[in-house]
């Protein structure tokens, strides 16, 4: 291996007093090669931007680098001034960021903001740097980009952006390149080109490639080597081919093994009656015109059809865009559908006014994505979860005694049923919110994107829960997702939308074993880490640590 | 980069082993140890205190005049000890005079600041939620409030209906909710975003509930903020329009007639004017730095 172009020694960073542990960052220590992609993996908290941020000289005024070194390019980067880091962020190192909408500035053209690098780092004269820009442009693999050199942020894709991004880090030619999350905000597809393009960058380039990911996936899609931390610490390192096949520490393990296997046991469902019946539902917006602009319908959702029966969990799988949430709207009349009907138990929700529909709205229940906005922070966990049934008509005490053994069944403390939500971690609050839906006793539970914001361990828990819950109560899941992984871990059936259409249908084998539509073929393809098959961690020889 | 701001505010979890503090406690300790509020509270608390217990704190009415003891100046300017503040240019008594106006400086602030916040909050809530022509509503009657001079209007009502107490705390009421409405308008509409909202719509919650419990207490931080910046504004307005002349009427004592009268000997007595002046400006800004307490309190970002 050739000298590393950054090694990061004995470093410790410490959190402030009173935090849940003294350090953000202990003891760590390790390397990165010129044309190496390191990929740090870990759960949220687990330090691994703090580690990044320290290499950037980007840590919060509350957190200090203790102890250790960082050496880059033969420098002591914790002893540099804060101005000399500044002149080599840009310049010798360069940073990727997860979320491409906030990390350009919409005031000015994606040209401009990629000169300015030049602009403050060099004295190139004006074409120069124009000419410099526009290979850059292409080098990120852009369409037309003169059109894209002189186009501002917004009228960018997603992908688009991260790509100016990408190139706006690599302008300067930079020894290190330090991404976190980058695809992490992105669609299948649009990460599967962006992690193409980090494996060309790695070939074309000498930097070595920082990579903070939380998903084995993307790992084993491009890491050399792996990273593992927990807890502000590296539990292990090693080879991507050694840590993902063969890890040695209980923590990776247990992160393997939390993985979503892409297969599952086939479920008998017998040929029951459909417990959700959809049909022909249509949902248009009219986004309407202005002086400048024409007025323009999207179809959101066309002629929907479909039915689950009761147990069955049926799947919609779908990128941003493709209609699935409009789909969920009209389906908990958050939206009116145009047309169609959707039938619970023999009536068409679709069919009553506002207030007509009160006593069927019970009927199909939501968990939303984000567990922090979907519940309301200035009301008790018990307080919210009474909600559904007092407003059926129960009685508060008997809807408090319900409450108490819904948490039980999702193994909360029911006595923490006076407590606030912030006091609750992610899947904590995920699992109140299943609790929360459960309480009206709905016959079909929505979960949209219900675990995609979760670290995969947690994830792993929710999943099983949902799974218990489905069985023990007889329920009939729609499990909206853009994950395929999870898709065939816990579906029996399963959607494939594009742009408002259901494009292919069928079990999960039939759909990911033979696609027939090319878009199911393109997602399938899109998905990283294809040729890494999971190992099962109980068959791995054990090891003492 | 949602993992970094766990990593950099650990949230107290249910599991966490430590006995967590209730909300409740969290937010006294934080109250407790804010010291632009502790300061702003106390001086209101004393304002108030002063205002109720005004024929107690002084043997003097203030409405009775001495001609024969006008302009005495107050202790400290080597003045007597009957009159602690002096005596103005008709011989009321000074102290008298600033305790009784207080009563009239808090009521006018308090009873504006309520009528104002209800047909602020009213109209910016209902835009909020609502949006669509609801909202264009609103923001027309916004936009046609804020086109309108707060003072001139002031002055032409009272010129008007004259100017009783009455008259100027509904003229202020009317005037002053702009603020409420801009800000609970936007506020609003973050909260009706919020999965929450969606939540309770789906488990069958009625409007008004949705409204009382789901938004009304996430925006009312805000609420509390405007009110005292709104209270401390309409105490200002009073007290100028009195100078003006053409809000509470003399004899009654008001800071601001106090100023006023005060102005006719500014070059020659100039405690007159300084004394009610000081007194306004340590209640503005005991209410403004008891709502900028309040915000920093109870904000859900300061929760930890």
């Amino acid at each position: 291996m050739s000298t590393p172009i950054l090694s990061i020694l004995n470093l410790t960073v410490d959190l402030p007093k009173g935090g849940d542990r003294p350090f953000a960052v202990q003891d760590l220590s390790l390397t990165i090669a010129p044309k190496e992609i390191v990929c740090i993996v870990g759960e949220s908290g687990s330090g691994k931007s703090i580690t990044s941020f320290t290499t950037m000289g980007l840590l919060p005024k509350a957190l200090t680098p203790s102890t250790g070194e960082v050496v880059f390019d033969g420098k002591d980067l914790l002893k540099v001034g804060a101005d000399e880091h500044a002149k080599m962020r840009g310049s010798q190192m360069a940073m990727v960021f997860q979320e491409p909408m906030s990390a350009l500035n919409p005031c000015y053209t994606v040209g401009d903001q990629i000169e300015e690098m030049f602009q403050e780092h060099t004295s190139l004269p004006k074409a120069e740097r124009k000419a410099r820009t526009m290979t850059l442009l292409e080098e990120v693999h852009l369409p037309e980009p003169a059109r894209i050199y002189s186009s501002y942020p917004h009228q960018l894709s997603g992908g688009q952006r991260q790509r100016i991004v990408i190139a706006m880090a690599l302008a300067l030619d930079p020894k290190l390149l330090i991404a976190d999350e980058p695809t992490t905000a992105l669609d299948l597809s649009t990460q599967a080109q962006i992690l193409h393009l980090f494996k060309e960058l790695r070939e074309k380039h000498d930097a070595g490639i920082m990579f903070v990911t939380h998903d084995f996936d993307v790992v084993a899609e491009i890491a050399d080597r792996v990273v593992v931390m927990q807890h502000g610490q590296i539990v292990e390192e090693g080879t991507a081919e050694e840590v993902l096949n063969r890890p040695r520490h209980p923590y990776t393990r247990l992160l393997i093994d939390a993985v979503p296997r892409r297969t599952r046991d086939q479920r008998d469902l017998g040929d029951g009656e459909a417990m959700l019946k959809v049909e022909g539902l249509n949902k248009t917006y009219h986004i309407p015109g202005s002086m400048f602009k024409k007025a323009r319908d999207v179809h959101a959702c066309k002629d929907i059809n479909f039915k689950v029966r009761p147990g069955e969990t049926l799947g919609i799988v779908g990128e941003s865009g493709s209609g699935k949430s409009t789909l969920v709207k009209c389906l908990i009349r958050l939206e009116d559908p145009d047309d169609g009907s959707v039938w619970v138990e023999g009536k068409n929700i679709a069919g009553y006014s506002r207030k007509g529909l009160h006593p069927y709205r019970k009927m199909i229940q939501i968990v939303f994505q984000d567990p922090y906005g979907s519940l309301n922070p200035r009301r008790t966990i018990g307080d919210q979860l009474v909600e559904g049934p007092v407003n059926f008509g129960a009685n508060r005490a008997d809807a408090m005694e319900k409450a108490r053994e819904l948490m039980r069944i999702v193994r909360l403390d029911p006595d923490a049923l006076n407590r606030y939500p912030n006091q609750f971690s992610g899947g904590q609050r995920q699992r109140i919110c299943i609790a929360r839906a459960l309480m009206v006793e709905p016959k079909v539970l929505i979960a949209d994107e219900a675990v995609s914001a979760l670290d995969v361990s947690v994830q792993k828990e929710v999943l099983k829960l949902l799974n218990e819950i489905r069985d023990r109560m007889g329920l009939t899941v729609l499990f909206i997702t853009h994950d395929l992984r999870v898709a065939a871990q816990v579906c029996d059936n399963l959607i494939v939308m594009q742009k408002g259409e259901i494009v292919e249908r069928g079990t999960v084998d039939q759909v990911f074993g033979a696609p027939s539509h090319a878009y199911t073929r393109m997602l399938l393809d899109a998905q990283p880490g294809k040729g890494w098959e999971v190992p099962d961690v109980s068959k791995l020889p054990p090891v003492t640590v | 980069m949602t993992d970094t701001t766990t990593e950099l505010e650990p949230v107290v979890t249910a599991t966490d082993q430590s006995k967590p503090l209730t909300p409740r406690q969290a937010m006294v300790r934080r109250a407790l140890r804010h010291k632009g509020l502790l300061f702003g509270s106390a001086v209101i608390l004393a304002i108030v205190f002063i205002a109720v217990f005004a024929p107690f704190l002084t043997e003097h009415d203030p409405f009775k005049q001495s001609l024969l003891a006008r302009m005495k100046p107050p202790v400290f300017m080597g003045g007597d000890e009957n009159h602690v503040l002096g005596t103005d240019a008709l011989g009321r008594d000074y102290w008298a005079r600033l305790a009784y106006g207080a009563r009239i400086s808090l009521m006018i602030g308090l009873l504006a600041a309520v009528i104002s916040g209800l047909i602020g909050s009213t109209m910016g809530i209902m835009a909020g939620y609502f949006g669509g022509r609801v909202d264009t509503v609103v923001t027309f009657l916004i936009n046609v409030r804020l086109a309108m001079p707060v003072v001139l209007v002031a002055l032409a009502v009272v010129a008007l209906f004259g100017g009783s107490l009455m008259v100027v705390v509904s003229v202020l009421g009317l005037l002053l909710w702009d603020r409420f409405a801009v800000v609970l308008r936007s506020a609003t509409m973050q909260v009706r975003k919020q999965e929450y909202v969606a939540a309770a719509e789906v488990l069958g919650a009625s409007l008004p509930r949705i409204l009382i419990k789901d938004i009304l207490p996430n925006v009312m931080n805000h609420l509390i903020v405007i009110f005292t910046l709104e209270m401390a504004h309409a105490i200002i307005l009073e007290a100028a329009l009195s100078f003006l002349g053409l809000g509470v009427q003399p004899p009654t004592p008001s800071w601001g007639l106090m100023i006023s009268e005060g102005k006719e000997m500014l070059l020659f007595e100039p405690w007159m004017i300084t004394i009610p002046g000081i007194a306004l400006f340590l209640l503005v800004l005991a209410i403004n730095m008891m709502g900028d307490g309040i915000r920093d309190v109870t904000a859900p970002e300061g929760r930890n």
